[in-house]
């Protein structure tokens, strides 16, 4: 069969007019390369995606906001670097964000070790950010946020907040310091979480 | 010849545009002083938190929606030589539209709707404002309606034949608002209104962020398509020649109708409440609509080329230098394509899925939506008043050299103060703050570059003052002149097949579209458990 008949069925088919398929040449190229563009950075951020877990923080999951001091997890005495790890080694955070700031107000965590923060909202919309790490989720009354990263540099940095959520906005922010290994095992079993 | 309705039509609705445009330029200055903490005594969070939501009402909502209509009745009244369909509905709208100004600009200016232009609820707005911005966009709609009908009219009264480039994608444009508004719609009537009104005590704020990010996206495609409609009808006859390919002009157009429509979940990346299913496929979306953006770059350039070529202007790069600068409408050309390209890809970076975790809500985004709308845009719809104004008054221009200067001056004042914004946003600054309050050391190093974008917002304020001073001008004091009120005709270079010539199968598909993409994303708010908060204040 040859292919330019069956081009010519399918333009008539689709009523295309001859000159619709009729591109400069200059401007085809453009196009292929255009397009190639874009699939290349579309390839790289699915292999990113799918085999290396690059994903950005969603996570599913409810919870009734004004009755965070009851439950389970969020209740004050609860917050903090959970004494447990996961079974993995990962060490989780509880975090509620309320105006203004991330309670409690100063963690420890080590470098190099994954840490997988859960953040409740007791009022409004907050969003988490730590400058310079890809630590960041929005975190939306009613959700429970839940993000995992790992600190490349040890440190003390802010952990603020980047949205909008009222006249004290500026001043929501809390205190993290990211210790050595040997500062987080001496801290492990010296140091008080306050 | 343009006749008076139009005329009028159009002068009022630029001029609330254009004043707008000129008063949020004032509350931008404020808002780079007072945010670099040089003046204690204008530091105000309150202060400057009505001052960035009115900015942001104004600039994005007011100074777009009514260029908008504006230049749409324009066009159409010229390209398809017929006057507009119904001028009441058309007095219907601009009233119900500015009478939705005034009433949201009462509580934005009183401090009573400080809740930025995204307006993401909890924090709760005076009732005022969300009644008034509902009635801007429902005042629009009339303008929509108009486009369509006066597309449709025209079609039946010449069958066969192709609808000029300006109009089509205009209606493009109608099409692509009655859209895109579809979601804020929603929020406002089932949402907001019921909410601010007393009427309901609790709001789900994970679907109100799904329908805003719906509007949120394409809503940059309704500000401008007016400036490429410029970049492909104006600019190549402004510099001497003709438009590369009329044909894929008009691809390029449809391509961002249809795929800048369900994507909007770029701006919900970092959210909690949709899946990385959904987050991916409008990151796919947000790449594919990069190619008719990529597309008019290369046909606008090469339409410049052959007219620089035909200027004699020789060699690689001779065509750049023999192209007509002191024409307002080419070097607003040049000077938008140039932020097109930095605010373009800049926009990839945020586009960029997992990445976008580095620059989220930092003033890296403030500084891509400055580049890509008060630059690339912005500098269009400029250009556009330079080259309408004239036309509107029968009236030379005031000054061709104060209008060069004012479309430089507005360049380097953008470059000044977008640079600082982005090397911020690298460095982990929110957008959003009116202080730096973080008594950190990683927050020093952000100092030094506070202090340049003052600088910047200077050159704009000034800019902006003497581009409001020369349309006042023109129409005041210029020289009468008749002979200028004519618009050239734009004629079609090949006839085009029904595909590139209707719209029906373009809504089908993106009917298609945007269940795929928003049908789950909405649907689990009804589906599944949610616990709603009630309202906050500020």
């Amino acid at each position: 069969m040859n292919p330019n008949s069956w081009i010519s069925k399918i333009r008539s088919r689709l009523g295309l007019c001859e000159q619709d398929l009729q591109i400069e040449h200059l401007e085809k190229n453009w196009l292929y390369v255009a397009a190639a563009m874009m699939a290349f950075m579309v390839v790289i951020l699915g292999i990113g995606a799918l085999f290396l877990h690059l994903n950005p923080p969603s996570h599913w999951e409810t919870i009734e906001s004004p009755s965070l001091h009851l439950s389970a997890e969020f209740a004050e005495d609860k917050l903090g670097v959970q004494p447990t790890t996961l079974p993995d080694g990962t060490i989780q955070v509880t975090l509620v964000a309320a105006r203004y700031g991330f309670f409690p107000r100063e963690i420890f965590v080590p470098v190099d070790k994954n840490i997988q923060f859960r953040i409740a909202s007791l009022d409004v919309i907050h969003g988490a950010h730590i400058p310079m790490t890809n630590m960041g989720t929005m975190i939306l009354p009613g959700h429970v946020s839940e993000v995992t990263t790992v600190f490349p540099k040890p440190g003390e940095y802010p952990l603020l907040c980047n949205e909008y959520c009222g006249m004290g906005h500026d001043h929501m922010w809390s205190k993290v310091t990211v210790l050595t290994q040997d500062e987080w095992a001496a801290h492990k079993t010296g140091g008080k979480q306050p | 010849m343009i006749d008076t309705t139009t005329k009028r039509l159009a002068l009022f609705n630029f001029w609330i545009a254009f004043g707008s445009f000129a008063l949020a330029s004032v509350f931008g200055m404020y808002q780079v002083l007072e945010r670099s903490g040089l003046l204690k005594f204008i530091q105000s969070p309150a202060v400057y938190f009505a001052s960035v939501s009115t900015h942001g009402v104004l600039m994005a909502f007011v100074l777009t929606t009514f260029f908008i209509m504006g230049f749409g009745y324009y066009t159409a009244t010229t390209s398809l030589k017929t006057p507009i369909w119904n001028p009441v509905l058309a007095w219907a709208g601009y009233a119900v539209s500015l009478t939705g100004v005034v009433l949201a600009a009462i509580p934005l200016l009183l401090g009573k709707a400080s809740v930025l232009y995204t307006f993401y609820p909890p924090i709760q707005a005076n009732v005022l404002f969300y009644i008034g911005a509902t009635l801007l966009v429902v005042g629009s709609w009339f303008w929509t309606v108009i486009m369509i009908v006066m597309f449709n009219q025209w079609k039946k009264a010449h069958p066969g034949e192709t609808v000029p480039l300006p109009m089509f994608a205009t209606t493009t444009n109608a099409y692509l608002w009655a859209w895109t508004s579809v979601g804020v719609a929603l929020e406002s009537v089932f949402q907001l209104l019921p909410w601010s009104l007393g009427l309901v005590d609790t709001i789900d704020v994970g679907l109100a962020r799904t329908l805003f990010a719906w509007t949120l996206h394409p809503i940059v495609y309704f500000w401008l398509i007016p400036a490429y409609i410029a970049l492909y009808t104006y600019v190549p006859i402004a510099a001497g020649g003709k438009l590369f390919s009329d044909k894929l002009a008009r691809v390029a157009f449809l391509l961002i109708l249809v795929f800048g429509l369900p994507i909007g979940f770029h701006h919900l990346y970092m959210d909690p409440q949709q899946s990385n299913i959904a987050k991916f496929g409008h990151m796919v979306g947000t790449f594919a609509v990069a190619l008719p953006t990529l597309l008019t770059g290369f046909t606008v350039i090469a339409s410049l080329e052959m007219a620089g070529r035909k200027r004699g202007g020789k060699g690689l790069f001779g065509w750049i230098g023999a192209l007509p600068w002191q024409n307002p409408m080419v070097l607003a050309a040049i000077l938008s394509l140039l932020m097109l390209v930095l605010g373009g890809f800049g926009g990839m970076v945020n586009a960029s899925y997992a990445m976008n975790a580095m620059v989220h809500n930092t003033a890296w985004v403030p500084g891509h939506f400055h580049l890509i709308f008060a630059g690339t845009v912005v500098t269009m719809y400029l250009a556009v008043a330079y080259h309408l104004w004239p036309k509107l008054c029968g009236k030379q221009l005031f000054s061709n050299d104060l209008a060069l200067t004012q479309l430089w001056t507005w360049f380097v004042g953008m470059a000044i103060m977008t640079t600082p914004w982005h090397v911020l946003g690298l460095l982990g600054m929110p957008r959003r703050i009116s202080s730096v309050q973080y008594n950190s050391l990683l927050t020093l190093a952000w100092e030094p570059y506070e202090l340049l974008m003052i600088i910047g917002g200077l050159v704009l304020l000034g800019s902006a003052g003497l581009f409001v001073y020369i349309l006042f001008k023109t129409q005041t004091e210029g020289v009468v002149d008749a002979s200028i009120t004519e618009e050239a005709a734009i004629v079609a270079d090949a006839p085009v097949s029904s595909w590139l010539n209707n719209f029906i199968p373009w809504n089908l598909l993106i009917l298609g579209l945007m269940m795929l993409s928003y049908g789950w994303p909405i649907l689990q708010f009804f589906v599944l458990k949610t616990y709603n908060p009630t309202a906050w204040g500020y």
